[in-house]
């Protein structure tokens, strides 16, 4: 896969709603992203083969396609990052849209710096920038080959699902995990429903690497969804 | 005084009912007068004024000239009802109500249906037919007339059975038909009468002139008391001052007695004749028990028959029976007594006082008339009253072995005890055969007792001869100790029945008034009536009320298990009832043939309901049971009536509410929504506009405005959408498994960064996993901790504390703020609901009614306190049962550094 830079990387926008486009394109466009917009969910799929865009925002209310079809049939072809930039605040429709292939989702009405921030990171993660031995974040440090865990520079015990679950949340640092994609990778397929796992062990790895487990720096809740590792 | 003003009473009684048909009677003095005829001709003649007039029942006796006048003249057909294997016509009532004329001819007022028809009469067809608005054209002859029933009995010596009450007459128009005596006699002896075969030989004595004469002038005596009332009352509704009589007022006292029948009857005559208003008085002795069921029947009847003649019936309970009616005669200025003369034994006066002595010294001005009965009349008073106790066994064989005893014992010492102490002894069985078992024993004892002193002790002893006359004074003393003591035990025992029977009645009726007091659900105050009733009575019982339809349906059953079967024609007589507001079915007079008896529900907003009831085994229901009834079907009604109005108070309620609400919606959300909108619009047609005067620092300052214009929109917007999922009753718990500090973390995490506000958390180190709506309780926590922010300083603290508490959890949200008002901690979870503060806080009221639903959605609680030194402390509970602690998985062991085995 090709690195690309957040400087000249091509956006395409499924929405179809012209204000909101007209919105996205005047700002990301100041930020140096070659916009390309589309209105309906059969053109942004052929849009996307022909544009070759680094990131598609796409609308889950379109007027031909639900937008979780969408992400489906990209999802036939090609691995581009897609951020979901819906109206739709229920939790399971933004569960919906994450198991289905989406790496992101933002609610509308959003803040410009965080839509640009999920942009960045999915730029990131598409470049394969976390392809390293050792993953550094603040504070924190995971040498993979060694599976040894830093905490400022200390090294911390962890049991074997302690770990597991570190190494996929860090792999997937910024992005969205549903409770769902934790559980079948940690655990596996058969463990899916029981959630009270998950909690248990998020607990048990906030104390070991957060400075306050009470407010943590690095596993963020994402309501009724599931983690973000930032 | 004098009466120049018009009487609007009786201007009322001159306007004729409204909706109710009018009567007009073709009144005759005997048969073959013409009376059919005339009917005929008169409606013809409405016939062809274009009036609707349908002939529902006409007897032609087979007469040529009255056919011919029926004819042309639509007719119902009559309906054959099926009776001990012969079939009888009769008039089909449904099928005239179902037509609707605007006339019904309906001959011969005074017929008695078939049993099996829907009333045992045919005048109470005819008020049927009137009640459903439609005008009756009938005739009668004389005799058949209620109060007249003994005259024409004794003028005639025929006995009438078929009546007529008075109070049916009393509103009709009535047209006399009149031909002399002599024409009449030549009719009948021409064949022109109608005579059924077997009547013929009593008919032939009927038709004599002596007999014609005397009821002729009790027909034209009628109609002229008739007319005279009319005149008055046309008199009095016009204030024409005239010579009417003064104002006299009749009272008849009545008893349990057949011989009260003609009492009353010569009453209504009496008061007809004055055109007096008239009383029926019945004094409920204490000490004159009406004993049995039988007697009490009888008074009932009496009282209906005074009430269907017109009188004002009135019961009295009293000691003193004179007292009582001269007390109310004098309450009521009676003019006139009327009293039956008992046929007692003299003694019996002696010893009770004769009433009417008493009521006629003490009468003051009152004219009191005495009537005395024929002895026909009382001997079937006493008759069913002796027979109805059955023969007991058991006290005859003690009182034969008592006095045996006694016999046995006392012989031996007879010249040490002597006569006088023998007597003496054998006294003992009578009185305690008295005490024991009553009257009829007691002097059995007596008898016996004396039988056997005079055999075993008087000399010469074994012979049932005396010497000494003086005995025979004995053994009357001591049959008649035995007869008094007898009776006054009797008495007794009847009274402590009677009271216990009261007591139970009316103790009966207050614990279910009390019950269903306590009640505001119609089915639980459904349920206590028809288990009470059917308790008492001993039946099955059920309530059916109209449905959402408006169609009668049970709503309530005594027995759940063993349901009455309400097949159509019970609920055609439950509707009946519903309808005509009367007691109908099995045991009544109207609609005997049904399974149940059906008492009307009765308010005065009107009926409500029907109670059915059928009793257990073949019996019917006597009438005290019947009263008890309608007494308990009344209870009902009310009780029913007043759930119904409390149900219609809640509706008004709702609606005012729901009014009050809508005007705080808008005024909360247009305020709501406007003021982010202002400062939005302002600053943007401000940058749009004059771009070029603001310096960038007034720039950013103006973007910020519309940013915090917009973000508080948003927040209004959600909290909306919230209130409408809530209110939807589409709040659906999404529960799962869920770490409490974490959620409240992430809540404080979002009120931080909303408000900049630094949130104290104090949070028990064993929280247990919790299986709740992260996300709703999360919007709770924020909602807390937002309120809490928006009241309180912003240097003051803001804490939240989690715990566990046995089965619940609790999470408190604790500000410094100005705190919540005792008597508002309840109000702030209303919609709408905001505090008055002086400062002004932007919200829309809806916060705490989001979180009230949650918690509750939950199982939980929310509640608001005071906070220690000043502030308010929300707190909300979540229930923790072992289903909701979240299993919690094996410990596993640390990895071991640097150890691959893992990878």
């Amino acid at each position: 896969m090709m690195t690309v830079e957040a400087k000249g990387a091509r956006i395409i926008i499924i929405d179809d709603e012209p204000q909101v486009r007209r919105l996205l394109k005047v700002a990301l466009t100041a930020h140096n992203f070659e916009v390309k917009e589309t209105a309906t969910g059969r053109e942004g799929i052929e849009q996307s083969a022909i544009f070759r865009p680094d990131v598609i925002i796409l609308d889950l209310s379109l007027p031909d396609l639900d937008g979780i079809e969408v992400v489906r049939q990209l999802r036939e072809w090609t691995q581009v990052p897609v951020i979901i930039l819906s109206v739709r605040e229920q939790e399971h429709d933004k569960i919906a849209a994450l198991d289905a292939g989406a790496d992101d989702y933002v609610t509308k009405p959003f803040s410009m710096g965080e839509l640009l921030a999920r942009i960045r990171t999915a730029l990131r993660h598409a470049s394969g920038a976390q392809n390293e031995p050792v993953l550094t974040f603040e504070g924190l440090a995971i040498d993979l080959t060694r599976r040894q865990v830093l905490v400022d520079n200390k090294e911390i015990k962890l049991t074997p699902t302690e770990y597991e679950l570190l190494r996929t949340l860090t792999a997937n640092a910024g992005r969205v995990l549903t409770h769902r994609q934790l559980m079948r990778t940690v655990w596996g397929p058969a463990y899916e429903q029981e959630t009270n796992y998950l909690r248990v062990y998020i607990r048990q790895l906030r104390h070991k690497i957060e400075p306050d487990p009470g407010r943590p720096r690095h596993i963020v809740t994402e309501p009724g969804v599931g983690y973000r590792f930032i | 005084m004098s009466e120049k003003r018009a009487d609007p009473e009786a201007i009322l009684a001159c306007i004729k009912e409204d909706g109710r048909g009018a009567l007009t009677i073709f009144l005759g003095a005997a048969a073959g007068v013409g009376k059919t005829y005339s009917m005929l001709e008169t409606a013809r003649e409405r016939l062809e004024e274009g009036l609707d007039v349908l002939a529902g029942w006409v007897e032609t006796h087979g007469r040529a000239d009255t056919e011919a006048l029926l004819k042309g003249l639509p007719a119902i057909p009559p309906r054959s009802l099926e009776y001990q294997d012969r079939v009888f016509a009769e008039m089909d009532l449904d099928a005239i109500l179902a037509r609707q004329p605007a006339i019904a001819l309906v001959d011969e007022l005074a017929h008695t249906n078939i049993p099996g028809s829907r009333h045992p009469k045919r005048y109470q067809d005819v008020q049927e037919l009137l009640a459903a608005g439609i005008d009756v054209y009938t005739t009668l002859n004389i005799q058949h007339l209620e109060s007249l029933n003994d005259v024409v009995a004794q003028i005639t010596g025929i006995n009438v059975r078929e009546t007529v009450p008075d109070k049916i007459l009393e509103n009709a128009e009535i047209q006399l038909v009149d031909v002399p005596p002599e024409e009449l006699i030549q009719r009948f002896k021409d064949g022109k009468v109608y005579v059924p075969d077997k009547a013929a030989e009593a008919l032939h004595k009927f038709f004599r002139p002596g007999n014609i004469n005397a009821l002729r002038e009790l027909a034209l005596r009628h109609t002229a008391q008739r007319v005279d009332q009319q005149m008055e009352t046309y008199m009095r509704a016009h204030a024409i001052a005239g010579p009417w009589s003064a104002g006299e007022k009749v009272m008849v006292c009545i008893s349990p007695s057949p011989f009260a029948a003609r009492l009353i009857r010569l009453a209504r005559r009496m008061a007809a004749n004055m055109q007096a208003e008239w009383f029926a008085v019945y004094i409920d002795a204490s000490n004159h028990v009406p004993g049995s069921e039988v007697e009490h029947g009888r008074l009932l009847k009496n009282m209906q028959l005074s009430e269907e003649l017109g009188a004002e019936t009135v019961t009295i309970t009293g000691n003193d029976v004179a007292e009582e009616i001269l007390s109310f005669a004098r309450k009521h200025n009676i003019t006139q007594i009327i009293i039956g003369k008992p046929l007692k034994p003299l003694f019996w006066e002696w010893l009770h006082g004769s009433v009417v002595d008493q009521v006629i010294k003490r009468s003051e001005g009152i004219s009191v008339h005495v009537i005395s009965g024929k002895q026909s009349d009382n001997a079937s008073h006493h008759g069913p009253a002796i027979s109805r106790e059955p023969v007991r066994f058991f006290p005859y064989v003690a009182l034969l072995v008592m006095i045996t005893l006694i016999t046995v014992i006392a012989f031996p010492l007879n010249s040490y005890l002597g006569p006088v102490n023998i007597a003496m002894l054998y006294l003992l069985p009578v009185l305690l055969s008295a005490v024991v078992w009553g009257q009829h024993y007691s002097v059995m004892a007596a008898i016996l007792g004396v039988i056997s002193f005079d055999f075993f002790f008087v000399p010469p002893t074994f012979r049932f001869t005396v010497y000494d006359v003086r005995y025979l004074i004995s053994f009357a003393i001591f049959l008649l100790v035995a007869f008094l003591t007898g009776s006054l035990s009797d008495r007794l025992r009847q009274n402590i029945i009677n009271a216990k029977q009261r007591e139970a009645r009316t103790s009966a009726l207050y614990a279910l008034s009390r019950e269903i007091a306590a009640t505001n659900e119609l089915d639980k105050v459904l349920g206590q009536v028809v288990r009470k009733v059917s308790e008492i009575v001993d039946s099955q019982v059920m309530i059916l009320l109209p449905n959402a339809d408006d169609q009668l349906a049970i709503r309530a059953e005594s027995d759940a298990q063993q349901q009455i079967q309400v097949d159509e024609n019970e609920k055609a007589v439950a509707i009946w009832v519903y309808e005509r507001g009367q007691t109908a079915g099995r045991g009544t007079d109207t609609l005997v043939g049904a399974d149940c008896t059906y008492v009307p529900m009765r308010t005065e907003q009107g009926i409500l309901g029907v109670m059915g009831i059928r009793p257990q085994g073949p019996g019917h229901l006597s009438a005290e049971q019947r009263r008890l009834l309608e007494a308990f079907a009344s209870l009902g009604a009310v009780a029913i009536n007043r759930i119904q109005l409390v149900e219609q108070a809640k509706v008004t309620h709702l609606l005012a509410e729901s009014e009050r609400l809508h005007t705080a919606l808008f005024n909360s959300i247009s305020h709501e929504l406007r003021t982010p909108l202002t400062s939005i619009i302002g600053a943007v047609t401000g940058l749009v506009d004059e771009d070029e005067i603001y310096s960038p620092a007034a720039r950013r300052d103006l973007l910020q405005t519309i940013k915090q214009g917009a973000l508080r929109m948003d927040r209004l917007v959600n909290n909306l959408l919230d209130m409408a999922r809530v209110e939807s009753g589409y709040l659906q718990l999404n529960k799962e498994w869920c770490d409490l500090q974490d959620l409240i973390g992430v809540a404080a995490g979002r009120v931080d960064a909303l408000r900049s506000r630094s949130i104290k958390i104090v949070a028990a180190p064993d929280l247990p996993l919790a299986l709740i709506d992260f996300v709703l309780i999360e919007q709770v926590l924020v909602n807390l901790l937002d309120n809490a922010a928006k009241y309180s300083g912003p240097d003051l603290e803001i804490a939240i504390t989690a715990a566990r508490h046995g089965q619940e959890l609790q999470i408190a949200v604790a500000d410094h703020g100005p705190g919540i008002p005792e008597e508002d901690r309840e109000l702030v979870f209303d919609k709408f609901y905001r505090l008055r503060t002086t400062r002004q806080i932007g919200g829309t009221g809806l916060g705490l009614t989001i979180c009230k639903a949650i918690v509750e959605a939950h199982g939980g609680q929310i509640w608001v306190d005071g906070n220690q030194g000043g502030g308010a402390v929300v707190t909300f509970t979540l229930p923790l049962d072992e289903t909701t602690l979240g299993k919690i998985p094996e410990p596993e062991m640390v990895e071991d550094a640097g150890d691959d085995s893992g990878g």
